[in-house]
């Protein structure tokens, strides 16, 4: 769901990129006072899986086809903020190298995929942990990355209708119907990834500042 | 994270790049096949603002197009990589600072 150049208004697209230099400002500064020595080559590894696993487009229902996001596995293993910037970074270098993405909605997909769908997606991973309790670990991060791929499209979606692209009654039920498909997929490759991890490495895994896991 | 476990994430990442993305669907993703049945396609076809290096992740000049796109996704997948890995050491000096 990388918007091109032309989809937003100038409104949409400005307010955006102040809003995501903003937020990636914080996380920078948030990172900057938490990060442990072992996160900085995982953020390395993990941004370079994820921009290979996101070229690795698998079909969904008639003609379409999605691909990985990465959010929640990123923040899983390196905690929201961090999370947040190994996407951006992606992000920038799809936008600037790649074209995938234009660098107007840069702002927008920054907003959408590390913010909404990362920190976003993190708080549910957290929530559902609380509910369901840690030994249904793989059960939460499943829900969370669905909810974290219908979160950021439905971002996006706003910001379409609000820069008067589409309709919301138009774009919504269309862009949740078909993500609500390749959602299914983010969590079955975040489900196995993060297995794996905690079967190799579970020391891995992030553990938040004050949570008793 | 030892180098060991560097060197497997990386390869890992590598081999989806290099082995897997050309076979990866060339369908629409979730937004394109979105804004060419709502009708808005067109508004993002003009000129992009920024004219990148390796449009579409196929590496110009690299007739076979399967070649191109492997070559586009190990180039990507090791910028990425650096980038991400020198800044969270940036970030980490800071705080030492």
């Amino acid at each position: 769901m990388h918007i091109p150049d032309g989809f937003l208004s100038t409104g949409t697209w400005v307010t955006t990129w102040l809003i995501s230099a903003g937020g990636l400002g914080a996380c920078i500064r948030q990172a900057s006072r938490s990060l442990k020595d072992k996160v900085v080559p995982l953020m390395g590894v993990m941004s370079a899986f994820v921009f290979a696993a996101q070229m690795l487009n698998f079909p969904v229902a008639g003609g379409t086809s999605g691909h990985f996001l990465g959010g929640v596995l990123a923040a899983v293993l390196l905690g929201p903020c961090a999370g947040a910037i190994v996407i951006a970074v992606v992000l920038m270098v799809q936008c600037l190298i790649f074209q995938d993405g234009g660098l107007t909605a840069l702002g927008a997909n920054i907003f959408n995929m590390s913010f909404i769908g990362t920190i976003g997606g993190y708080l549910i991973y957290r929530l559902c942990n609380g509910v369901f309790g840690r030994r249904f670990i793989i059960a939460s991060i499943a829900v969370a990355s669905w909810a974290s791929v219908i979160l950021a499209s439905s971002a996006c979606s706003l910001q379409l209708v609000i820069s008067g692209t589409s309709a919301f009654n138009v774009v919504f039920p269309a862009m949740l119907g078909v993500h609500a498909l390749i959602g299914i997929g983010e969590a079955v490759i975040t489900c196995l990834v993060v297995s794996f991890v905690i079967k190799v490495r579970p020391d891995l895994v992030y553990k938040s500042e004050g949570s008793h896991e | 994270m030892n180098k060991k476990d560097i060197l497997f994430g990386l390869l890992t990442a590598l081999f989806l790049a290099l082995v897997l993305s050309p076979f990866a669907s060339s369908f629409p993703d979730g937004l394109e096949r979105v804004a060419e049945d709502k009708g808005f396609l067109e508004k993002g076809e003009g000129e992009p603002v920024l004219v990148s290096p390796v449009p579409d992740y196929t590496w110009p000049g690299i007739k076979n197009e399967k070649l191109a796109t492997s070559a586009a996704g190990v180039m990507g997948t090791l910028v990425v990589f650096g980038a991400a890995y020198g800044f969270a050491a940036l970030i980490k000096r800071q705080k030492s600072s």
